[in-house]
């Protein structure tokens, strides 16, 4: 009986979760997609007619099953690279996902050369 | 040999920062359509105006060349336009298409009763769903397209003159 309320809470706290997350997506989804009627808002923060409307649809798309990466790429081939303010990686961006990494492990040679080097004096 | 790569490196950053901000000030930032020409249109679903039936793709190869116009009757800008689309519509190589954009249908009536009524068909986009699916981000905006639904140029905000004498030079050329 024990194992069975227990099994009975998993199961209630699974779909809890998934609820939970399912909404935070959505929310994740707004403030990631420009409104390209305002000055510098996320479609989250607007209210402009653009912005209720895709809204709206990202809705629409989510109801459909659809996952944010689709979404991003269904807005992102109506409206252009323009509307993400998290651009997908391309040739023209590389530089801009893959420097923060460069300049860390630049950064950590630099260091570890220092140190060998105040070591060996 | 250490200061002289501390400098070195020193003058490399401060060059590629100066070159970031020197490329990404001299970008416009306005939004633009032009990346959208010569794009396929497709999933077209549009609810006709005031008959019981959907304006699909096939819909739009009717004719060589389709002028999709999203419009309403409480835009202002749209009527800037009207007089354009009222002499495009003689032209017989361009179908055009009206999409009523979140507008009361007594009132988009009244509009086309008062200005004339330019289109070949006309649909209605009551929440403005169908208006994502064409890229639309405030209107009027308009689209024209081939025969194989290829965008062959987007207008932002009403057509103009100069916007009218381009659509009439693309079908003098087929």
């Amino acid at each position: 009986m024990k194992l069975k309320i227990i099994i009975f809470f998993i199961l209630l706290n699974i779909n809890s979760i998934k609820a939970e997350n399912l909404k935070a997506n959505k929310n994740e989804i707004f403030k990631n997609i420009r409104c390209l009627i305002c000055q510098g808002q996320s479609v989250a923060d607007s209210n402009s007619e653009f912005a209720q409307t895709i809204k709206l649809v990202i809705n629409d798309q989510i109801n459909e099953g659809k996952s944010e990466k689709e979404i991003y790429i269904f807005l992102v081939e109506k409206y252009g690279e323009w509307i993400v303010y998290k651009p997908p990686f391309s040739k023209t961006n590389f530089l801009l996902w893959t420097l923060p990494y460069l300049v860390f492990l630049i950064g950590g040679f630099v260091i570890f050369f220092i140190v060998r080097k105040n070591k060996e004096n | 040999m250490g200061i002289k790569i501390i400098k070195l490196l020193t003058f490399v950053i401060v060059l590629f920062i100066i070159s970031v901000f020197f490329i990404s000030l001299n970008k416009s930032s306005f939004y633009n359509t032009k990346v959208l020409e010569g794009q396929k249109i497709s999933g077209i679903n549009l609810n006709h105006f005031s008959e019981d039936r959907t304006i699909i793709e096939k819909d739009l190869k009717k004719n060589n060349f389709t002028l999709i116009n999203f419009w309403a009757s409480w835009c202002g800008p749209c009527r800037l336009e009207h007089p354009f689309l009222l002499k495009l519509k003689s032209e017989k190589k361009l179908n055009i298409i009206g999409v009523n954009f979140k507008d009361k249908k007594s009132n988009a009536i009244n509009f086309l009763k008062e200005l004339g009524n330019p289109y070949n068909e006309l649909a209605k986009d009551e929440f403005g769903r169908q208006s994502i699916n064409f890229g639309i981000y405030g209107i009027p905006e308009s689209i024209l397209i081939n025969k194989d639904l290829v965008i062959l140029k987007k207008f932002i905000g009403p057509i103009s003159k100069k916007d009218y004498n381009f659509i009439k030079n693309v079908i003098k050329k087929k």
